[in-house]
């Protein structure tokens, strides 16, 4: 998961003071320090682990400076740009720009490429690249013209493609854009024509580039609002050819599409790009994480004091003009688990049925997701993925055919007879096509729910909520206790949300809908059954555990307890709930989850309810508590653990509303109680321990006798 | 075999001091143990040996230079504000850190100033402690200093820069010892709450160069606080308050797993504490300052095996003897007739004469002892308590004779030229005649009492003397060694015996070779010449030489006696050693006469009974 963490200011000084903001930031040699050159006059060189400048240089009133400074990374010295011709070449140990090496050149330079293994390029504005050293060694060499008249570099940056530099930079000329690539194993250069497409009248705002083997991989920002997508060939079939490149839609409108400035680009790595700029058309600037795999937003962070629009990429770190101050935001994208992703695991299996194979197909559910989205991303799923639908056997070709018009029983025939096929290989992508089919129908027609069929599907055991996410919330919609029961108990995967949804149907669904309902009672026994006086006795034992309820310590809260303790016992004696809400509670307790996910969700449940799932809760507690092992009767009881989490997570969540109704409060003061039983069990096993330990001493003064006798030995 | 009416004695009430320091020497394989009553033992860990020697503390950093025959004074270093109770030298010798209250200082040698001072949080879980005090530092060779503090913390420091490295929270109560290894691959700390837990420098990942400190072991054989920890390249040591010395063998470094890697729990000195009259029935017990004098009881019943006899007479505490200063007693001896009392010190050596008429006993100090008595190794008296023999420190022998009230330096023996080891076990013959005398390595010298010259040596063994003793008759001298070897040499034929040669051939059964503590006395039934008694802290045998010799196949010890029916079984498997493990720990037996014993046992409980108690760890709740 990638995650922007918390940021911090590197300067103290306020920068950006010029018209352009930033010049630059760009990497030293040594790791964690950065060259940071100021519109004005000013480079700094800032150690960001520290938060402190380690050196400063300036030029001469009246000189400007008009390229970033860079490091060579060869020598370990930095050049800078002023007054667009002369170039600057200094160390860390010079002082004063004014007396360091300068070399004055024939024609203006738009910017220094310094890159680690390479030595220092200079791009000139019209165009033509030359290497440092060549031009230091004849500084008013004649420098040609490679871009027509009016042509302007809008961006540029240097890659290493096999430990040779590529230099790529864009034109402008009249709104059309222009890609250059400058080769220097070769020595050509290749000149593309960006095709922009249908979004001719947007204006690109920002670029930014990633490469991989063959391919310059080129992102624009455009003032739709929208990052598009070029893939450039780093080799040219035919370099000669002025040769047009199709740029596509990558991610749409992630910033606000009137937003004029203070819009950038980043690319973070395969991915992932940051982007800077307001999301929402009157929303204050942002910065945000967007995977472009999956498209969506990772993360943001807003920028209250407002940016210059420039943002920069370096190692983990990103680099912000926040307001006055140059700002670094710590970027970290872990890989994320699936185990992670889907929570916690079940605990049990029973050892006797199948294993439910926990695969899930992300192939099948991607590409339904995507599919179902807009028309226009289509070309790119294409694009990336030639998978096709995968040709089906004859039955499932036919049942498709039946779902799209049948009615609910020939369809239930039809899955009958293709369920006893033999399983093919990809037998779960199909059932997962049929149950979207079904699931898509339902849609066109709501009274179209073909129950007995869904179930038959979720009982093949090879469905996961990931393969069909449709499906529980078809159920949640038609409230349909048993397949959601069902969907509890078989799939791995639900996400909290989605089990939450459940737990509130299952709490409020009236009494009357749940006896027509066909529920599987496995997980409860009759806990009524059982003889009445003797489970009375073992109530009370329960209870004085540790506890004595006649203590004085206790306090007024007790009292009104006190009062009428047989009524409270006979009141947690009988469930709470009816049998068949009791299966499908403990459906819930026995569903994997992960508390963070599940504690926001859970505080959504109306306080009635609350306090139904604690008392009931509370039921399974104390006939847990009954027997030695403590565990409840019946074939697939909830287990102790899980019930101690469930009651801990609902007063969590709801800890503030519960306190507040009055028909929680004597459950409150039982759990209470309980809490406190079990602290004075502790203590007192500390005070047994000592009273043990005498006992042991006792013993052993015994064993020692007196300190002195005579006996009598013999030796064999 | 015999029946025994046996004087069990449990109110001897020593309580061995507490562990304060152990040193480990790599190349003499042997330990140093300072104990909280000033004494010094050295441990010979294929063996025990004991020796003595006193410290002290102050509030500064001395620079001492050792020189072969003294230690001087060289340099103070710059005196810190609180007292200094760690120091480590680095490796090279160039720097030392001295672990002191809240902080750590690291001294440059050359300058004797302080070149870092490491604050030390005091924060305590969360809570801030009044002091934080850094009981222990270690210097390693790369410059890290390991601290152990009171606040339950092991930390690493960088020298070089001063700052902490890493900091393991490993107690709820102080950590007091540490030991590295001298590979420094592997230390050891201590804590108050009686574990030792070892730390090892691994690997991060198996087959990475990179390596870090880890707690790898936790080990409980304390009750009390460890004061002190050692690393041998293949033990643990720890010792401390409750007064055990234990041997931790690190498993992964035994390579042969045998007997040597078991764990050794060391309580009981190796050496005897109690001397015996034997006409008189007296007891006299050595204690650090003083010495105490006990009458047996007696009975007038009989019983059978295992009875207890209803006592005619209960054992009286006859005499209280404090020593004057501060010194400890080294050794004491009461003469077989009760009436001489001598003892020693480290400086001074005491001669007391007891009177007694009745019940009443009067001590008198013979006064002017001679000038070369001034410190005993071991004092012995003759068996007709006529003659005193004093092994001095410095390696003579000195034969006085006693007369009523008085004495008289009858010669000395001086130390065989060449060596200085002074001798620590002594023997007299019943007749008088013979005097067996040894130190720690060398071998026995056998002196003849009556021409006042060296009879004789027995040729030394690797392993040292553990008791030694002559039988009456015979001459025969019994000596006991470390590994639990025991050889039978005849003084008037100045060889081995038959027996013992045949006991060597044929060797000592594997069970009693694995027995782990020493046989600290030897004595003879005065009317069977074939028995040997002897015994160690856990059991006490009579080896009768005219039986056959167990082999490893035979039952050692066999406690239960033997029914009518199997009485020719028996016979037939009858053998030499008849061992009894009724009475333990057993500090001192020895026969009172022909079918008495004395057996003085000190109960472990007993002695945990009088320390101060454990800290208390809470094992229910939280």
């Amino acid at each position: 998961m990638a995650a922007l963490e918390e940021g911090f200011t590197l300067s103290a000084v306020p920068l950006g003071a010029g018209p352009h903001g930033l010049l630059g930031v760009e990497q030293s040699d040594k790791a964690d320090q950065f060259l940071v050159t100021d519109g004005g006059r000013t480079v700094i060189l800032y150690k960001v682990s520290d938060q402190k400048p380690l050196g400063s240089w300036s030029v001469k009133q009246g000189q400007i400076i008009t390229c970033p400074a860079v490091c060579n990374f060869q020598t370990g010295e930095y050049i800078v740009v002023h007054d667009n011709k002369v170039l600057r070449i200094w160390s860390n140990e010079d002082v004063n720009l004014d007396k360091v090496f300068k070399a004055t050149l024939s024609a203006e330079i738009y910017r220094i490429h310094s890159i680690q293994g390479a030595e220092p390029l200079v791009l000139f504005k019209e165009g033509a690249v030359r290497g440092l050293e060549a031009l230091l060694a004849e500084p008013q060499q004649k420098i040609e013209t490679v871009i027509s008249d009016e042509e302007v570099i809008k961006w540029t940056k240097i890659f290493m493609v096999f430990k040779h530099p590529v230099l790529i930079f864009i034109t402008e000329k009249h709104g059309n854009y222009f890609a250059y690539i400058q080769k220097f194993n070769s020595h050509t250069l290749s000149k593309y024509t960006l095709v922009l497409g249908q979004e001719e009248k947007s204006v690109i705002q920002s670029f930014t580039a990633s490469v991989d083997r063959k391919f310059i991989s080129l992102m624009s920002l455009s003032s739709d609002g929208c990052i598009y997508e070029t893939l450039v060939p780093i080799h040219p079939s035919d370099p000669e050819k002025d040769q047009r490149v199709v740029r596509s839609l990558l991610l749409k409108t992630v910033v606000s599409d009137d937003a004029r400035n203070g819009v950038a680009l980043t690319v973070l790595d395969q991915d992932h790009v940051a982007v800077l700029g307001p999301p929402l058309p009157s929303s204050k600037e942002c910065i945000s994480i967007w995977n472009t795999k999956f498209q969506t937003l990772q993360t943001s962070k807003e920028l209250s004091q407002g940016t210059s629009g420039q943002l920069w990429y370096y190692g983990e770190n990103l680099f912000v003009l926040h307001g006055k101050f140059l700002m670094v935001i710590p970027y970290k994208c872990e890989v994320s688990s699936l185990a992670g992703a889907l929570g916690k695991l079940k605990h049990s299996q029973d050892p006797g049925t199948q294993t439910v194979p926990h695969f899930v197909n992300w192939e099948t559910s991607r590409g339904h997701r995507l599919g179902s989205q807009n028309s226009e991303q289509s070309k790119r799923i294409l694009r990336r993925r030639k998978t096709e639908v995968n040709v089906q056997n004859p039955a499932s070709k036919q049942l498709l055919s039946a779902i799209k018009k049948d009615s609910e029983k020939h369809i239930e025939e039809e899955l009958c007879k293709f369920l006893a096929i033999k399983p093919t290989p990809d037998f779960n992508t199909i059932i997962g096509d049929i149950v979207s089919e079904l699931l898509g129908r339902h849609k066109a027609e709501p009274s179209f729910y073909p129950r007995n069929s869904l179930m038959q599907l979720i009982q093949t055991h090879v469905l996961s909520h990931s393969l069909c996410p449709g499906l529980m919330e078809a159920a949640l919609e038609k409230a349909d206790v048993q397949v959601l029961q069902l969907c509890l108990q078989q799939f791995p995967d639900i996400p909290e949300t989605v089990t939450c949804a459940c737990l509130k149907i299952f709490l409020s669904i009236s009494d009357g809908s749940l006896q027509e309902a066909e529920i599987n009672m496995e997980s409860v026994s009759d806990y009524s059954d059982s003889v009445q006086e003797e489970k009375m006795e073992e109530q009370t034992e329960v209870l004085h555990n540790g506890f004595n309820a006649e203590e004085e310590n206790c306090g007024n809260c007790d009292r009104e307890l006190n009062k009428k303790p047989q009524d409270a016992a006979e009141e947690t004696m009988s469930c709470p709930v009816i049998p068949k809400r009791a299966a499908l509670l403990n459906a819930i307790l026995h569903s994997a989850y992960s508390e963070m996910f599940l504690l926001p969700h859970l505080k959504d449940i109306p306080a009635q309810h609350v306090t139904l799932f604690l008392q009931y809760l509370y039921f399974l507690y104390l006939k847990c508590s009954e027997n030695a092992t403590m565990t409840l009767p019946g074939l697939h009881p909830p287990t102790l653990n899980q019930i101690m989490d469930w009651i801990c997570l609902l007063l969590d969540a709801n800890f503030t509303v519960v306190v507040m109704i009055p028909e929680a409060k004597s459950l409150l003061l039982s759990l209470y109680k309980f809490v406190k039983s079990q602290i004075c069990i502790c203590s007192e096993l500390n005070k047994i321990e000592v009273s043990f330990r005498e006992l042991q001493k006792l013993n052993q003064e015994k064993n020692n006798r007196e300190l002195y006798s005579i006996e009598v030995l013999e030796l064999f | 075999m015999g029946e025994f009416k046996v004087h069990r004695v449990r109110f001897f009430n020593y309580i061995p001091s507490g562990i304060r320091c152990v040193a480990y020497n790599n190349q003499s394989n042997r330990l140093a143990v300072s104990r909280t009553d000033g004494t010094v033992e050295i441990y010979n860990l294929s063996a025990n040996y004991f020796q003595e020697k006193v410290g002290c503390e102050d509030g500064s950093v001395k620079l001492f230079q050792i020189t072969p025959d003294k230690i001087q004074f060289e340099r103070n270093f710059d005196r810190q504000k609180s007292r200094i109770l760690s120091l480590c030298w680095h490796p090279s010798g160039t720097h030392v850190a001295a672990g002191s209250i809240d902080y750590i200082s690291v001294f440059d040698v050359k300058s004797g100033s302080a070149v870092h001072k490491m604050l030390v949080d005091r924060q305590y879980m969360g809570v801030s402690k009044r002091k934080c005090i850094i009981w222990g530092v270690a210097f390693l060779s790369d410059g890290t200093v390991i601290s152990v503090d009171s606040a339950g913390k092991v930390q690493f420091w960088d020298s070089a820069t001063g700052t902490l490295v890493k900091n393991h929270l490993i107690a709820n109560a102080d950590v007091q010892s540490i030991a590295v290894s001298d590979q420094e691959d592997s230390f050891v700390v201590g804590t108050a709450e009686g574990t030792v837990f070892h730390f090892q420098l691994v690997s991060v990942t198996s087959n990475s160069s990179e390596k870090q400190w880890v707690r790898t072991k936790p080990f409980q054989h304390h009750t009390h606080d460890v004061r002190a920890v050692a690393h041998s390249p293949t033990a643990l040591i720890s010792g401390g308050t409750d007064t055990h010395l234990v041997i931790r063998p690190l498993m992964e470094k035994v390579e042969v797993k045998n007997y040597d890697a078991a764990l050794r729990k060391i309580t009981f000195p190796h050496r005897r504490l109690i001397s015996c009259s034997k006409k008189r029935q007296l007891l006299l017990f050595q204690f650090t300052h003083h010495l105490e004098l006990w009458r047996l009881g007696s009975t007038v019943a009989t019983g059978k095996n295992g009875d207890t006899l209803p006592l005619s007479r209960n054992a009286d505490h006859l005499l209280h003897l404090k020593t004057k200063g501060p010194e400890n007693i080294i050794c004491s001896c009461i003469s077989p007739c009760g009436s001489w009392i001598a003892y020693s010190t480290t400086s001074r050596f005491f001669l007391y004469r007891l009177n007694y008429e009745h019940d009443n006993i009067s001590l008198q100090r013979v006064s002017k002892m001679p000038a070369f008595l001034r410190s005993a190794l071991q004092i012995l008296f003759s068996e007709d308590s006529t003659k005193l023999f004093v092994a001095s420190n410095q390696g003579s022998l000195h034969v006085i004779r006693l007369l009523e009230g008085s004495f008289k330096h009858l010669h000395t023996f001086q130390p065989q030229s060449g060596t200085v080891e002074s001798m620590c076990l002594l023997a007299v013959s019943p007749d008088g005649n013979w005097l067996a005398s040894s130190g720690t390595s060398a071998g026995v010298h056998v002196y003849n009492i009556k021409h006042l010259k060296l009879h004789c040596t027995v040729p030394s063994y690797n392993f040292p003397v553990t008791a030694l003793a002559i039988a009456p008759n015979t001459n025969n001298l019994v000596i006991a060694h470390s590994d639990q070897q025991v050889f039978e040499y005849s003084i008037p034929d100045k060889q081995y015996t038959e027996w013992s040669r045949t006991i060597q051939k044929q060797g000592f059964h594997y069970l009693w070779l694995q027995r782990d503590t020493p046989i600290t006395h030897i004595s003879f039934h005065p009317k069977r010449p074939m028995h040997i008694l002897l015994h160690d802290a856990y059991m006490f045998c009579i080896i009768d030489k005219s039986l056959p010799l167990p082999n490893d196949k035979t039952l050692l010890y066999n406690p239960l006696p033997p029914t009518k029916e199997s009485d020719v079984i028996r016979r037939r498997t009858a053998h030499a050693f008849k061992i009894s493990k009724i009475y333990k720990p057993l500090l001192f037996m020895d026969l009172l006469d022909e079918r008495t014993l004395v057996a003085v046992e000190r109960p472990l409980d007993d002695i945990i009974a009088q320390l101060p108690p454990p800290i208390k760890k809470k094992k229910f709740g939280t």
